[in-house]
């Protein structure tokens, strides 16, 4: 089946963004100490999915996508399972998503958004339409005029911001990381977090709003 | 937060998007609950989790089958209504179907999901909502005009948030009519007889 891709529709607004720069760039900051290179190695992977959705949008690379769907499907699988998916639902649905990836590649805007809240933010709405049945509304887009092409500066801020965001995300205390994960997984409220928890909906609110409080901190 | 974990009502992310199409703070804030989300994703544990092995496959299959998408996103609204609100009106102000539900305040119910309800109000320039408090929470977002009650002054893409702690009447600017889209997630309770015998009939 993967010989008929040859035939795809060029992307309608592929852009080359010439990200190389980014990455050259990215690299000439490595400094010593193992935490400080893990760092380094999940920044540039980031970037490295930047580029490869640039590849997607305008080359229709193949290669970049399989590496995108090793690493992102089975999460978004796992993040369905999660919701109340069963496991055939659940891998057609991903599935679904990652061809979404493909068909909208083109409007992935890395100034905005990491590779992941990207992927996160069409997985979120794809569980809405198939577990809901019901359509999620979105805000209008902003009007700064015809869209410019993104300022590499603008991209590697944003992305390491996401990698700030993820490094304060995995330094929260468990009880309160636990709380978020369920928040935004298990397509639960707050209430019915605190049935399946047992926890009275005080502390849950308190729980979630410290985690907040925190990722906004470390986000200063 | 959780309109962007994706776990609210219909009718409440409906206000929420159409709030965010005209406040830029809050559009912001919502970009950044995305960005948890995406972290969370990113840190998910994958190998306890396997794809089905033709998974990939049957992915470019799919992908064949279907064109470049265009941006889907609504585009900025002309009129009064953002866009989101007018996917569910249909159009603009002029094809809003208002009933009258009495005192000249006209409501429109639009069709979402059943575990909440979104209307529209149209509350004619100076005069008043009966006087009511909550059983659950109700987000009222100014469209048009503007009204004050015991809490403030609210203008186009002012919100308010009341649980069933506030008990408010609000009453329309003086300047013209106003007109709010009212999200609940539990029916209105109404001091005085009359509208609370209305109340089946309105559904408020």
């Amino acid at each position: 089946m993967l010989t008929s891709v040859e035939t795809l529709p060029q992307g309608a607004a592929s852009r080359d963004h010439a990200l190389s720069g980014v990455l050259a760039a990215n690299h000439a900051t490595r400094r010593q100490g193992p935490k400080r290179r893990k760092q380094e190695e999940e920044n540039t992977k980031r970037m490295q999915w930047v580029d490869h959705m640039v590849k997607i949008a305008s080359s229709q690379d193949k290669t970049a996508f399989a590496e995108l769907f090793g690493h992102f499907a089975p999460r978004i699988k796992g993040f369905l399972i999660k919701s109340g998916a069963d496991a055939t639902l659940a891998e057609e649905c991903a599935q679904d998503v990652m061809a979404s990836v493909w068909t909208k590649a083109h409007m992935f805007d890395p100034a905005r958004a990491s590779v992941a809240t990207w992927i996160f933010t069409i997985a979120r709405n794809r569980r809405i339409d198939m577990l809901r049945r019901e359509k999620r509304p979105e805000p209008e887009e902003l009007t700064w005029g015809p869209e410019a092409e993104p300022e590499q500066t603008d991209v590697l801020a944003l992305q390491q911001e996401c990698e700030i965001l993820g490094r304060a995300l995995q330094d929260l205390p468990s009880p309160q990381r636990d709380l978020i994960q369920k928040a935004y997984f298990g397509d639960m409220s707050h209430s019915e977090i605190a049935e399946q928890t047992g926890l009275p909906l005080g502390t849950i609110k308190s729980r979630i709003r410290l985690a907040l409080d925190r990722l906004r901190h470390a986000m200063k | 937060m959780a309109y962007s974990a994706g776990t609210l009502p219909e009718a409440f992310n409906l206000i929420v998007a159409t709030h965010i199409s005209l406040c830029d703070t809050c559009r912001a804030d919502a970009e950044s609950y995305d960005s948890l989300g995406g972290a969370l994703l990113e840190q998910a544990n994958a190998s306890a989790v396997d794809m089905s092995p033709d998974s990939l496959a049957a992915t470019m299959a799919l992908i064949a089958g279907s064109p470049v998408e265009d941006i889907a996103r609504p585009v900025v609204s002309k009129g009064v209504l953002p866009s989101p609100l007018q996917d569910y009106v249909g159009g603009d102000l002029a094809d809003i179907k208002w009933k009258p539900v009495g005192m000249g305040v006209k409501q429109a119910i639009l069709k979402t999901s059943s575990d909440a309800t979104a209307r529209l109000l149209l509350i004619p320039a100076g005069a008043a909502m009966p006087d009511h408090s909550h059983n659950g929470v109700e987000i009222t977002m100014v469209l048009k005009g503007a009204f004050q009650d015991e809490d403030g002054y609210f203008a186009r893409g002012d919100v308010e948030i009341a649980d069933s702690d506030v008990h408010h009447t609000p009453v329309a600017d003086i300047h013209e009519d106003c007109i709010c889209l009212a999200v609940t997630d539990a029916p209105l309770k109404f001091r005085s007889l009359i509208p609370k015998l209305a109340q089946p009939f309105l559904r408020i």
